[in-house]
Parts: C-alpha cells; structure tokens; sequence
C-alpha cells in the first residue's frame, strides 16, 4: 500500500506536469488530496507496523502525517484559488501544481522512514521541489530567493550525509553496518562517542536549514517570502516539522548514549541563538511574510528549549510543533486575502483591515494570539510546559533571558498586527479595493480552531501518541 | 599508491588558493576528479564489480569531465571575468588553508581508530572547511559553485574510507553528486546567466526584512 501510495503520488506529480486542460488538472488535485487522505487512514490502521523495510508508521510519524494531510488539503484548495485569480499559464500551473505534489509526497515519506538514509534521500526531494515553489513567479527576486535556497540547502544536506559517514564509522566499532534507529538504538552502547559526536553535529547543523535553527535559518526565509503564499504554508508549517523529524530521530540515539548532556548543551545554544536572532528582525521587520516567517524560527527555538530541557518538556515541545504548524500555515493562507486587498507585502502600506475585510481580520488577530501563545490558544499550554520544564531543570536564568527576549517579540509582533488591523493608511483608493469572500477564510478558522481545541482539551488518544513518541528519551 | 594520490589532492587545495584565474580551479576540480578516479579504483577492493563500474564512471565522466567543460562553458558564455576576485590577498588564503590542515592533521592523530585510515579523515576534512572558506572570501557565484564542488569531493574522500564496508553510502554520495550538481549548475546558473548580467554576489542582495 506504501509502495502503491509513493507510485501514484509520483504517477500524479508526473500527469500533473504533463497535462495543459484546466478540468483534468482539478480532477487530478482532487485523486490526489483523497489518495493523501486515503494513506493516512491506511497509516493509522497500521500503527507501529514497518512496511517495505524503511518505513514505519511509529507515533511522531503519524502524528506528523495527520498534521500535514490536515494542512495540505486546504493548501491545495488555496492553491487552487491562488493560480486560478492569477492567470497563470497552464505551463506554469502545472509546474506549481506537480511541485506541491511532489512536496508533500516526499515530506510524507521522510516523516515515516525509519532509516537515516531514507530520510536524507527524501529530504533531499524537498529541496528540489521547493525551490521549483519559491521560483514560481520566474522574477529577479524570486531567482535570488532560489538561489540562496538551493545552494544553502545543498551545503547542509551535503553535511547531514557527512554525518551519515561518521555515524557509520561510529557504528562500525560496533561491528554493524545497518544504519536503520532500530538497529541504532540496539548497538546503542557500543557506538564510538568521538565519531558519534561529529556525526551529531554534522547531522544536527545539516537539518537545521530545514527546521528553521540557528545557523542554517537563513535560506527558509527567503523561501517563504518568495515562495507563493500557499506554497509558503506548506514552508512555513510541514516542512520544518521534517528538520524537527531528523533531529529529533538522531537525538533518541544520543539521549541514550554518554553524549547526552553534551547533545543537549548543543542545542540549547542553538535553540537560545535562534529565539535571539528572531526577536531582533522581529523589532525591524516590515515584510508582513518574513515576519511570520521569522516568528516560526522563534517558535522552534522554543522547541528545541523543551526538547533539550526534558522531562515534560519533550511532550510540550511535540504538542508546540503540530500546534504551531497549525497556526501558522492558517496564518499565510490569511496573507494571500490582505495582499489581495492592499497588493502589498509592506507593512507602511497596509493598515485598518478591519474595516475591509473583518472575516479576514479576525483570523488575522486569532493567528497573533495564538502565535504569541496568549490564552486561550493551545500554544499557551504547550510553551507554558515548556517553561515549566525549564524551571525544573534548574535553568533559570535562561529562563529568564528567554522570557524578555519573547515579550519584546509579543510587542513588536503586536505592533505590527494592530497596524495592520487598526490603524488606517494614507492614499488608499477604497474603490479598488476588491471584496474578499468570507468562506474563503473557512479552512483557516478550522486550522486554528483545530490548535486551540488540541492544546486546551487534547483527546486521550492524541496524548497517548505523544507520550509514545517521547518514551525512548530517558525521563 | 592511494597515499600518493591523496597528498596531491591536498596539494591541489594549495594551488586553488592561491590561484588567480578562474580557469585554473576548473582545471584542479578536473585534476581532482582524475585524482577520485585513482583513488576509487584503488581503495574498493570488497566491492561488486558493476557498483564499482558505476562508481569509476561517475568520477571520470562526471566529476572529472563533464562538470569542468560545463563550468568552461558557462564561464565563456555568461562572459565572466577571469579574475576570481578574492576578498582577502592570496597569501592570507595560502596561510589559513595551510593553518586549516594542520588542525586536522593534529585532529586525526588524537583519534585512537584502527577502522579508519587517517589520511582519508584529514583530506576530506579539510576539503571540507577549505569549500566553505572559498564560499565565504570568494565574490563571484560560480566560485561559490565550485567551492561547493570541492566540498562534495571532500565528501566523496570520505565516503570512500567506508566504501568496502557499506557501499550503499558511496552510492548515496554519488546520487549527491548529480542531484545536487545538476539542480546548483544546470538550472540556476544557467537562468542566474540569463537573468542577472553580471554574476556577483553583491547582485544578490535585494531581498530584505522591509
């Protein structure tokens, strides 16, 4: 079924490429948002199965397979509505539409592989369909943003395949030469701690230009901001979700290993580098997306603070991570309704947005509430955890740091909402102004209200998966 | 022999560092190819023949071929200066790529490892950090390019000391190769050619936070 699954995603990417008719082209977005639902529920009746040796539908996989296929389903649908207002050229259209498929098929496949090779190849895949996303538009600006990504992402994914290559020579002293986690975690004690180290590293550097860290963060801004504001949902949301996956698959390993706390040093600084180089551009930012996009690496810095802390701090930082991808992919979605009523990305010339299109505002000032993790979004309770597990760990004045550094992220973020929504611009024509659909913004008040229902009355079952998730980290 | 090979692989870095024409790193990435070739055929002895077979193709027709006439050719065609437009004088580059092998040198004698040969260990590494400094002092894109070119035969070095073991990774290093080289070199040097009159990376700096 798995096999069935990646062959005719690719089979549709493929046709999608090919074909030039409008109708066939909706037809085939149509197969295939139901075969990308269709596997998931496939996924879900298979829970803890391997299928064809590299892929196993463990529970931060699926977690993560139904938080995509919740978020690609309505990037599909404002896709549609994207090249549809734009005439686009069928050319380009099938371009775009084959890319978005080809995306989330390969971030699928590398969420449930459960070999570290697997996922660099599907990660690989990622790289190349996203950069034919950012160039869409085929401008100068769109050319740079492609470029910086391309190249940003190949020197990292070259360094994730460095760390391949020590954490084979790491596995060799072991006397094994199968590079799957199981197998991994079973040679646990005997791998070498010197080349284990490097291979942390390199792996943990080389992942971070996907998840969005200090010191790779750089490309993924670009690439949202480029990237169509669909397309740079999907960026903003599932994607970083994959680096967190390779991470965090690495990190199980060497939680169990004597590097444990060395791997955790690691990434405080580099979750701690991040939350501070995000709240500066945030104090100056003017572009409405690589303010969101700058947000995110704020919210995965978070992230690895939990991850790093431990205790309930692995459970936060799971819930943070489909809590925020949530969020914020409802929040680009949004962006696409305020650019078409203001035509532009610029804060200067964007302001009273409640008076021209409310649907759109109010989802607007819920996407700030939540991506603030005021109450009562689920983020609150997940980055309260967070915290909670930093205070327990004894890292206070961390802490501390962190929690200015957020509230003058809360303010400038505020700052830039309440222009957007409240305050009006000089030399706007009002009649040109276009009047915005409100079901349009349906799927982004599901979105968040999928986040706030999950983070303030999780279903146990939810739960239960993410406690299985975190259960081979020591306590 | 393989030692031989490898110590003029790491002399080849010299070279490119204090290289003044662009031309001249094309010949060392094709040098370097030729030198992968010898190296390959020497180093994977355990390995069955037709991998080994794809393996040896891949050095010499496309690392040590085909990749240096499509950087000629994309040097003639894009009319790019022959100068390499360095940040930093080239004596200061010769110190620190000089000063970049002795750590690892000092590095791989610390490493009590009778699974590994430490030459492989001290040129791939050192490939490694001399790419990325080529990526940081150079101005020119496809300098850039090639610094990222001789990152990945830094990789290959490397994956190649664990050849006869695995050699599943050598195939997954070449799978790098291609994928990487043809998405980097192919499409958007080509278009960055067409789009962008002159390649430097100043032009690419219009991107910005307002």
């Amino acid at each position: 079924m798995t096999a069935v699954y990646l062959i005719s995603a690719f089979i549709i990417a493929g046709m999608l490429f090919a074909n030039r008719n409008t109708i066939i082209n909706n037809i085939l977005i149509i197969i295939f948002g139901l075969v990308q639902i269709g596997f998931t529920f496939y996924a879900c009746s298979n829970y803890k199965n391997s299928v064809l040796q590299y892929f196993t539908f463990d529970s931060l996989g699926l977690l993560l397979l139904m938080t995509l296929t919740i978020i690609s389903i309505p990037a599909l649908f404002h896709s549609y509505l994207y090249i549809a207002r734009h005439d686009e050229t069928p050319q380009s259209r099938a371009i775009y539409f084959s890319a978005i498929v080809f995306l989330i098929t390969s971030i699928t496949a590398a969420y449930l592989a459960n070999h570290i090779a697997v996922i660099w190849i599907f990660t690989e895949m990622t790289t190349l369909s996203a950069s034919m996303l950012i160039y869409h538009h085929r401008n100068k600006l769109a050319l740079e943003g492609t470029w910086k990504y391309v190249f940003i992402c190949a020197i990292s994914i070259t360094f994730v395949f460095i760390g391949i290559l020590f954490l084979s020579l790491a596995l060799q002293h072991a006397g094994s030469s199968d590079l799957s986690f199981a197998n991994l975690m079973e040679y646990k004690d005997s791998l070498n701690p010197f080349w284990l180290r490097l291979a942390f590293l390199f792996i943990f550097t080389g992942f971070t230009a996907k998840l969005g860290l200090v010191p790779m963060y750089t490309a993924g801004i670009d690439a949202k901001d480029k990237a169509p504001a669909p397309a740079g949902a999907l960026l903003a949301s599932v994607l970083m979700n994959l680096g967190f996956v390779g991470i965090f698959r690495i990190y199980a390993v060497i939680s169990q290993t004597s590097l444990f706390h060395w791997a955790n040093l690691i990434i405080f600084i580099a979750a701690f580098l991040s939350i501070f180089v995000a709240t500066v551009y945030m104090t100056k930012v003017m572009n409405i997306k690589r303010m969101f996009a700058y947000s995110g690496i704020e919210h995965m810095g978070i992230v690895m603070l939990g991850i790093a802390a431990g205790g309930i701090g692995y459970y936060a930082a799971i819930l943070h991570i489909i809590l925020h991808a949530f969020v914020k992919s409802s929040l680009f979605f949004q962006f696409n309704q305020l650019y078409r009523t203001f035509q532009s990305k610029s804060i200067q010339y964007v302001g009273n947005y409640f008076k021209y299109n409310p649907t759109g505002a109010v989802v607007l000032l819920l996407g700030f509430i939540s991506a603030t993790a005021m109450p009562p979004s689920g983020l609150f309770v997940s980055e309260f955890l967070i915290f909670r597990s930093l205070f327990e760990a004894k890292f206070i004045v961390l802490l501390i740091v962190v929690l200015l550094l957020l509230t003058i992220v809360i303010w400038a973020f505020g700052k830039n909402i309440m222009k957007i929504l409240f305050l009006p611009v000089q030399g706007i024509d009002e009649t040109k102004i276009p009047r915005i659909n409100p079901w349009e913004s349906l799927t982004q008040y599901l979105l968040l209200f999928t986040a706030i229902w999950l983070g303030l009355n999780p279903p146990s079952i939810f739960v239960q998966m993410i406690q299985d998730a975190v259960k081979i980290l020591p306590k | 022999m393989t030692n031989v090979l490898l110590i003029i692989f790491i002399i080849s870095l010299l070279y490119v560092s204090i290289a003044n024409r662009i031309i001249t790193y094309v010949r060392v990435l094709a040098l370097q190819g030729f030198i992968l070739f010898g190296v390959t055929f020497l180093q994977l002895k355990d390995i069955q023949t037709w991998n080994l077979v794809l393996i040896l193709l891949e050095t010499i027709v496309f690392k040590a071929i085909a990749v240096p006439v499509f950087l000629s050719y994309l040097i003639k065609r894009n009319k790019i200066t022959r100068e390499t437009e360095p940040y930093l004088p080239h004596f200061i580059s010769l110190i620190i790529i000089t000063l970049i092998i002795v750590i690892t040198v000092l590095l791989a004698n610390s490493i009590q490892d009778t699974h590994l040969d430490k030459i492989f260990f001290i040129v791939s590494l050192s490939t490694l950090f001399t790419g990325l400094y080529f990526i940081a002092s150079r101005k020119k894109i496809i300098t850039h390019v090639m610094g990222y070119l001789m990152i990945e035969n830094g990789v290959f070095v490397l994956s190649l000391a664990v050849g006869n073991e695995m050699p599943n990774l050598v195939n997954l290093g070449i799978m790098l190769d291609v994928f990487a080289s043809v998405l980097i070199l192919g499409i958007f040097l080509n278009k960055i050619g067409d789009v962008f009159k002159a390649v430097d990376v100043d032009q690419l700096s219009n991107l910005k936070d307002y």
